[in-house]
């Protein structure tokens, strides 16, 4: 909405002081990713003194303390990138099915990627990460669909208990069928173990560059459908009265949604509620635009899994928990909040 | 109501009586059959002779320790532990009116394995104080599910999403639980998380096989005023049932079930989940009494036959809680796309 379509003065008053507050919870925003980020590199299992981590920040790796710090900085990426991702990708699947319950991990869109990540590593000797992202997208994309057909079958379309409940049955189906290509092989049921939990801890620079492609494509395909993304929120009728084409914009919207949430699976493994809570912290931040909450949910994304995998770090000293485990522990609650928050009819 | 159609009615009944009966009676053979053929059949064959010289007690070389100390331990465990999920599955559907409410999608069978992990992996614990962990785990779970499920009443649709929301809880802590465990063997870990009777002993035969002695005719005493919950609460309580008293029992006991079940084998996929719908699919539809027993005779039919396949039918033993997860899977979802055409009934 344009400010010529609000009442004159006293409108535009409101518009301009919304504006500056979007504009103050941006840099607020940043600074805080800033300050994470800075965390992440200086916090960890090891406490390193500062001329190290100065030293290692400059690319020198000279001694353990070094060392770890080079470590960081890779994981730190990837945290902010696929937390970037989870966060847009989650806004996007919620405002595609209208569902505030939808999210990468409940709609079972991440244990399809992890299916067929596991399938590639088991059966095609797959090993590297833009691999494991291309194959990671196709098990998205089949699931995503899947879960969406199922779960709008029926009288009241795809309702969130429906959904949810779609997604959460083909999760449980779709673990026993990774379990089943697992158990067999000795050989990389450690590994799969390991990275099926969800965790930015084996991020490397080589795996972060590898799908940072498909991320970008991603990114960029959900930033512009967010106006599409707007007129589907009025309804498929009044978008369609718009000018909208509603089954293209809905399947754009949700390929690039798709996209990200493999591409990062591939990486990470599973990390599920990133995508849940991102967006609905957001929207009371800065409204239900998806011009403004997409890339708000990007950043704030990107702060909560930093802040999640440095939590891990400080909780468990000197071991770590791994980032999906943190995040769970802190989104089941927000989504238990919000189901609880919500009329049950409109469930 | 001419005496025509009360009559009709009343043949109508006796009908659905004898169906039931045979329903149940063909299960019960069925049960039997896929018990005795899983004593037999196996790397080595043993003939019915030497199986039931076995089970009485004599000496019979090679086939004393094979039949004896591995499979029948294991075939009994599989019908125990398929009993139980059955049971205690079809009474969460009974009770919440809803399919898909089973214990293993609302968390209650997430929580017990939490527990279970860590009293093996972390304590140590025994058999016993394992089962006793994943009990008081169960019904914690339980417990928090429900009140958190509640705002002016409980509605079904409110409990089953906050369960799932608590079961992702619950998993995750259990991956830490596993994640941290060095000394405990990945493998094995994750067979038992998938549902495994691999480690079937007579000790757990015997935990298992008191909780079915102690809780199962609980709640098959619950039946009949079950299925008038099943009509509604209001209903219920105009016809003479104490609505909250039996609803308290039935969670009770079949969350006691699935945690002494899942203590020890694992939690074993979709049995809680499909026996209800299964066995109510084989009855007929229009309400024959109760499922309760029907319910448990699928859940333990299906455990034995999943078993069966997982040791002998692929080129690799796997654990009973795949293929239940990998056979389970097409009819759920199936099921899933029936309940939102009918709008939720079993």
């Amino acid at each position: 909405m344009t400010a010529t379509d609000a009442p004159p003065a006293p409108g535009a008053a409101v518009l301009r002081a919304r504006k500056r507050g979007r504009l103050l919870w941006l840099f607020g925003l940043l600074v805080a990713l800033v300050a994470l980020m800075f965390l992440s590199i200086t916090v960890g299992s090891r406490n390193v003194q500062w001329p190290d981590i100065v030293a290692a920040l400059g690319g020198s790796a000279e001694g353990f303390d070094q060392a770890a710090v080079a470590k960081r900085i890779p994981r730190t990426l990837l945290a902010v990138v696929a937390g970037a991702a989870l966060g847009v990708s989650g806004a996007v699947m919620q405002g595609v099915t209208r569902n505030p319950l939808a999210d990468p991990g409940i709609l079972g869109v991440n244990m399809g990627a992890s299916l067929a990540v596991v399938t590639g590593i088991a059966y095609f000797g797959l090993t590297t990460a833009a691999g494991f992202a291309w194959v990671a997208i196709v098990g998205a994309t089949i699931t995503a669909v899947f879960v969406y057909v199922i779960g709008s079958l029926g009288r009241g379309g795809a309702s969130p208990l429906k959904l949810a409940l779609a997604g959460t049955a083909t999760s449980a189906a779709l673990t026993s069928f990774i379990s089943a290509v697992v158990l067999p092989r000795n050989d990389i049921a450690d590994d799969v173990r390991s990275w099926q939990i969800g965790g930015v801890g084996g991020g490397t620079f080589d795996s972060v560059t590898q799908v940072l492609p498909f991320l970008v494509v991603g990114m960029a395909v959900c930033l512009l459908s967010a106006y599409g993304l707007d007129l589907l929120a009025l309804g498929d009728d009044l978008a369609a009265g718009l000018g909208a084409r509603v089954a293209l914009a809905r399947g754009v919207a949700s390929l690039g949604a798709v996209v990200l949430c493999g591409a990062t699976t591939a990486v990470t493994g599973p990390i599920g509620f990133v995508g849940l809570v991102v967006p609905h912290v957001c929207r009371l931040l800065v409204g239900v635009g998806h011009r403004w909450l997409l890339p708000f949910s990007a950043l704030a994304g990107a702060a909560l899994l930093t802040a999640a995998d440095v939590a891990g770090r400080i909780v468990a000293r000197p071991g770590e928990v791994d980032v999906g485990i943190v995040t769970a522990l802190i989104g089941a609650p927000f989504f238990i909040y919000i189901v609880r928050r919500q009329k049950v009819r409109s469930l | 109501m001419s005496i025509s159609t009360v009559e009709s009615a009343a043949r109508d009944r006796v009908l659905r009586a004898r169906r039931r009966r045979g329903v149940i009676g063909v299960l019960a053979a069925l049960i039997v059959l896929m018990f005795a053929v899983s004593l037999m059949v196996g790397q080595t064959f043993y003939p019915p002779g030497d199986v039931a010289r076995v089970i009485l007690g004599q000496d019979v070389p090679g086939a004393s320790f094979t039949v004896g100390r591995l499979r029948l331990p294991r075939a009994v465990l599989a019908v125990l532990a398929g009993l139980c999920f059955g049971l205690a599955g079809v009474t969460f559907q009974t009770l919440l009116r809803n399919p898909l409410a089973s214990p293993d999608i609302i968390g209650i069978s997430a929580g017990a394995s939490a527990a279970a992990t860590f009293a093996i992996v972390t304590l140590s614990l025994d058999d016993a104080g394992v089962a006793a962990f994943a009990v008081v785990a169960g019904l914690l779970v339980a417990v928090v599910v429900y009140v958190l499920s509640f705002k002016n009443g409980v509605s079904g649709t409110r409990l089953i999403l906050i369960g799932i929301g608590i079961a992702a809880m619950l998993d995750s802590i259990t991956s830490y639980i596993l994640d941290q465990a060095a000394g405990w063997d990945l493998q094995e870990a994750m067979r038992w998380l998938t549902g495994s009777l691999n480690g079937a002993g007579w000790d757990n035969v015997v935990l298992v096989c008191v909780a079915l002695l102690v809780i199962g005719p609980v709640l098959l005493s619950q039946s009949t005023p079950l299925s008038m919950i099943q009509l509604g609460d209001d209903t219920a309580s105009a016809l003479g049932v104490r609505v909250d008293l039996v609803r308290f029992v039935a969670v009770i006991g079949a969350v006691g079930l699935i945690a002494f079940a899942t203590a020890a084998t694992g939690p074993i996929a979709f049995v809680a989940f499909l026996s209800g719908p299964i066995a109510a699919r084989i009855i007929g539809r229009n309400g024959n009494g109760s499922l309760l027993v029907p319910a448990a005779l699928v859940g333990a039919l299906l455990v034995l036959v999943a078993d069966f396949c997982g040791q002998f039918a692929f080129g690799t033993r796997y654990p009973v809680g795949v293929v239940t997860g990998v056979l389970g899977a097409p009819y759920l979802v199936y099921l899933i796309i029936r309940t939102n055409r009918t709008g939720g009934s079993l």
